[in-house]
């Protein structure tokens, strides 16, 4: 096996035995993008020189404490100084930020390696990558199909073995459901367990940075590398950071799991379903107790989510004007007409399109019927799953409604791309933990089993989903090389 | 129907900078006057990523301007984004509470044709403030524009009242005593020339004993506290023309015009934005615990209703007097200092809003810049109860502490100022001057009484006006009738 198909625990080991070095690793990163890369097309920004400068550095002093030489990407909406950030729109197209996200900072403080800046639908507003400005991202599984979104390229690179890790940002399902798309697994962490500082948010009360990795073993460990409060974003919490790979044991005996039957119904794939429904007897296998429960507000999730990711998108999208930064049209002869059509050239259809929504959505007279009910189908769901929580640990559904879907085959038609969300979006609304891992293939494409933890309770949520891996060997397979 | 016909109902807005050291969601300083975008962050420029934190100073300012106007303290309160688009606002929202003030339904009492009036003050809530646009000649014509963040994020507190004064100089007493009371509070600066205190006026006009509202008529750009009061009293008097002419008011913005001393229209109701407040998700509620409100209410000062209560039980001065030695802490402060020197408030009040604050004005001095201390002003006001000095020489003497900072003591000293006061000296004086003059002391002898003012004149002469003329009158009356 090459270097670059392996873990980040086992690199770890390799590194601290002096098995072989980080400029080794990167090697093979690098090898593995020069033979994918073209198709993939995972990277807006490739730092190969950097990254190898790194590693050489990193070798010198051959200590490799926490993430030290482990190549990683991080979507195209983290702040990186002096490293273009683009989120993957034409308004952002040359920005470069002098301040780096605090989740950044974290993992260069650990020695990681920063490879480049990932792929994204413009903003993280969408489900398939196939919203960036600049080009879509492949799926490596099926160069046809998409990766998912808005976290795509992160998940895709991850998958397709160029990168060990990856950071994304999920504000209803944009790392999960990309993780489910491309076999890997991805985290959202309870809302206010990671710093928002220098993440270029959509909706900033649905928004949590989280991680992209092959394995729930390396996802404990760079959660345990981001986690924690930081002093600049007043939402982080300041809860204790409890040890995440501390928690993952093979015994889940009596451990209880629920399954909501409202995610299990119309529009989901039955292939999907019943891998899904397998998993769960997996559980049952390993002495979990499993229950059908109902989370009875659940068809208002969808619709509520929508209002408010919009609302907030459309004010924090407000200070791409063209003043301080960013695409400006120098033809506009005031300052109104600077403003649309700098705004008109910068923005795609669906940043527009939401722009448009979430003004509506908060317009006098609309308000009440719009956002604040919104707001209140947040409160119902947040009872809902707390409802849920006084009797079980965990609760387990797809994740998403289908396995890739064919590049081209949801662009032009916003409803049902924005029903990717459906299975994810609540614990978003509700600022629960969410985690995709692998768990069957359909159509030879990777399924996502989602699991959802209550809040801050990563730990539990993790030694599930690490259980279910032990047990199983989905998480093995990779594209082009599956383990039956 | 004629103006007696009409009742004005004025409201104010007002903003009040609060003098934080730092901005309120980020570490820029919170200075006057730095070079443009010097003070600027990637959160108070509105860089993408960029998450605000609180400033605690803020609340506790705004706490304190709070209990300074008998509002009460929400115990759970929030920020709302306002949005709008404009060059000088980089997220394109400003920061501020929409429907949970952190300070609501207080009120202060000024004082109206020496009577006591309570005006309620709705709410208070803190935003930040936004930047400057500086165009090249005026707005209209300008080729370009340039923008200025160094005061985007400045704390402010915007107090509203309820519109419950009813005259134009009512109004600017409001204005006055709110200023005074921030001042005392020691939350606010409130120089109206560095925009640290602002004013908006709403203004309406209705026929006497009508209980509905008129249409109301915010006026902005008032920039002193006399533009305030012209500004209300010009836009009253044209609403009540309007109506008088059967015009239908419409509810809309105007500015005042300081040159022309007009207002003008800006925008009506149906151009005013539609600000689309929501909660804003990257500052989380603020829960105000009672003990912070306690400790805050424990630290306050006297502030200028109560010191003007006890100067005027105590001291018998008039709410004039006192509106003005309230004025400011430190002026406040200055006037206590001279009484408890020198027992007697009227003649230190005289003084204090006569010559010091006429000297002051000239110079464009602040009390705290006076360069004699209370107490040298105490020394002098002795020297005239005592008949050291003259009034007419007090005023001279006082001209040259304001100048040189030097005691009246010194002055007089070096001067050879001192009134003289000496009987013996001055019955010897006199005595010369009625030997020289026969025919005089005949004249007045023989009932001419004015003839005792020539007398006296030649003494002053003579002294050089030093005599103590008081006492000179009265020895040359007892000389002229002894012989």
């Amino acid at each position: 096996m090459k270097l670059n198909d392996l873990s980040v625990h086992e690199l770890k080991n390799l590194l601290q035995s002096k098995q072989t070095s980080s400029e080794e690793i990167i090697k093979s990163c690098l090898e593995r993008i020069a033979e994918v890369e073209a198709e993939v097309k995972a990277f807006i920004t490739l730092l190969e020189d950097d990254a190898l400068k790194a590693a050489r550095n990193l070798d010198k002093k051959g200590e490799y404490q926490g993430l030290a030489g482990i190549p990683y990407g991080l979507k195209d909406n983290f702040c990186t100084s002096g490293i273009k950030t683009t989120c993957a729109s034409r308004m952002l197209e040359n920005y470069v930020p002098f301040y780096d996200a605090t989740a950044a900072r974290r993992l260069s403080e650990a020695d990681a390696i920063l490879m480049g800046k990932m792929n994204m639908d413009e903003f993280a507003m969408g489900n398939s990558t196939e919203l960036s400005a600049f080009f879509p991202t492949r799926n490596p599984w099926d160069h046809n199909r998409v990766p998912g979104g808005s976290s795509g390229g992160s998940a895709a690179a991850v998958a397709a073995g160029e990168i060990l890790f990856s950071l994304g940002t999920d504000s209803g399902s944009s790392i999960r459901q990309p993780a489910s798309f491309c076999g890997v697994v991805g985290l959202k962490p309870s809302y206010g367990r990671v710093s928002r500082w220098g993440v270029i948010g959509s909706a900033s009360s649905l928004d949590q940075v989280g991680v992209i990795t092959r394995d729930v073993t390396d996802c404990a460990l760079v959660l345990q590398a981001i986690a924690g409060k930081d002093p600049s974003d007043s939402t982080s919490v300041a809860l204790e950071v409890p040890d995440y790979s501390a928690s993952l044991k093979a015994d889940i005996k009596g451990l209880k799991i629920a399954y909501p039957r409202e995610y299990f119904q119309a529009g989901i794939d039955q292939h999907v379903k019943a891998c899904v429904m397998e998993a769960l007897k997996t559980y049952e296998s390993l002495g979990a107790i499993i229950d059908e429960v109902s989370l009875p507000h659940s068809e208002y999730a969808l619709p509520a989510f929508l209002l408010i990711a919009c609302a907030e998108a459309s004010a924090n999208m407000g200070k791409y004007d063209g003043v301080r930064f960013g695409l400006r049209d120098f033809s506009a002869d005031n300052v109104v007409d600077m403003y649309s059509q700098s705004r008109g050239l910068g923005f795609g259809t669906d940043v527009k399109r939401r722009i448009l929504l979430g003004t509506h959505a908060l317009s006098a007279g609309y308000y009440e019927d719009y956002y604040l009910k919104a707001l209140k189908v947040r409160r119902l769901l947040k009872n809902d799953f707390d409802k849920v929580f006084e009797n079980y640990d965990v609760i387990v559904a797809p994740t998403a409604p289908t396995v890739a879907f064919e590049l081209g085959a949801q662009s032009g038609d916003p409803l049902t791309m924005y029903m990717n969300d459906i299975l994810t979006g609540s614990t978003n609304m509700a600022g629960l933990p969410g985690m995709s891992i692998p768990c069957g293939f359909v159509q030879e494409m990777p399924v996502g089993m989602h699991l959802i933890g209550k809040p801050f309770d990563e730990p539990t949520m993790l030694k599930a989903a690490y259980a279910f891996e032990q047990a199983t060997s989905f998480h093995l397979s990779r594209p082009g090389r599956r383990v039956r | 129907m004629k103006a007696y016909d009409y009742e004005i109902v004025i409201g104010l807005e007002v903003h009040v900078e609060l003098k934080t050291k730092t901005k309120i969601f980020c570490g820029c300083s919170n200075r006057f006057g730095a070079e443009p975008n010097t003070n600027v962050c990637p959160i108070c420029s509105g860089f993408p990523g960029a998450l605000p934190v609180l400033n605690q100073q803020v609340v506790e300012y705004a706490i304190r301007a709070g209990l300074a106007l008998n509002c009460e303290i929400a115990s759970y309160t929030k920020f709302d984004s306002k949005n709008y688009f404009y060059p000088d606002l980089p997220n394109a929202y400003q920061v501020s509470q929409y429907d949970r003030p952190i300070c609501s339904n207080g009120y202060m009492d000024i004082y109206v044709d020496g009577k006591p009036k309570r005006i309620g003050i709705n709410r208070a809530h803190i935003e930040e403030d936004a930047g400057k646009l500086v165009h090249q000649g005026s707005i209209t014509e300008t080729a370009y524009s340039l923008v200025d963040l160094n005061r985007c994020g400045v704390p402010l507190l915007e107090i509203v009242s309820m519109p419950d004064m009813r005259q134009a100089a009512e109004a600017r007493q409001y204005l006055e005593k709110l200023r005074s009371t921030m001042l005392f509070a020691g939350v606010s600066d409130c120089k109206m020339e560095e925009g640290s205190l602002r004013c908006d006026a709403n203004v309406s006009v209705r026929p006497w004993g009508e209980q509905a509202l008129g249409t109301r008529v915010e006026i902005k750009n008032l920039n002193s506290f006399r533009s305030l009061e012209k500004a209300i009293e010009y836009e009253a008097r044209r609403q009540m023309e309007a109506l008088d002419d059967g015009e239908v008011l419409v509810q809309e913005t105007r500015t005042w015009d300081e040159e022309k001393q007009v207002t003008r229209s800006m925008r009506s109701k149906e151009e005013a934005q539609d600000y689309r407040y929501f909660p804003n998700p990257d500052l989380p509620p603020l829960v105000i615990p009672r003990e912070w409100v306690e400790s805050v209410a424990r630290s306050m000062p006297e502030l200028p209703q109560q010191a003007q209560l006890r100067l005027m039980e105590k001291y018998g001065l008039s709410a004039y007097d006192v509106s003005i030695l309230t004025s400011s802490p430190e002026y406040l402060a200055f006037f206590d200092r001279c009484v408890a020197a020198f027992a007697q408030p009227k003649a230190v009040a005289n003084w204090m809003m006569g010559e010091l604050n006429k000297f002051l004005n000239q110079s464009n001095l602040q009390i705290t810049e006076c360069r004699f201390s209370p107490e040298h002003l105490a020394e002098l006001l002795k020297m005239i109860d005592e008949g050291a000095v003259s009034g007419k020489m007090a005023k001279d003497i006082f001209a040259e502490m304001f100048a040189s900072g030097k005691p009246a003591a010194q002055i007089v000293k070096e001067k050879g100022l001192a009134q003289i006061s000496d009987q013996d000296t001055l019955i010897a004086m006199i005595e010369e001057v009625l030997k020289a003059n026969p025919k005089v002391v005949e004249d007045y002898r023989g009932g001419k009484q004015k003839a005792a003012g020539f007398l006296v004149g030649q003494i002053m002469k003579a002294t050089k006006g030093q005599a103590n003329p008081t006492l000179v009158n009265q020895l040359i009356d007892k000389c002229l009738s002894a012989e």
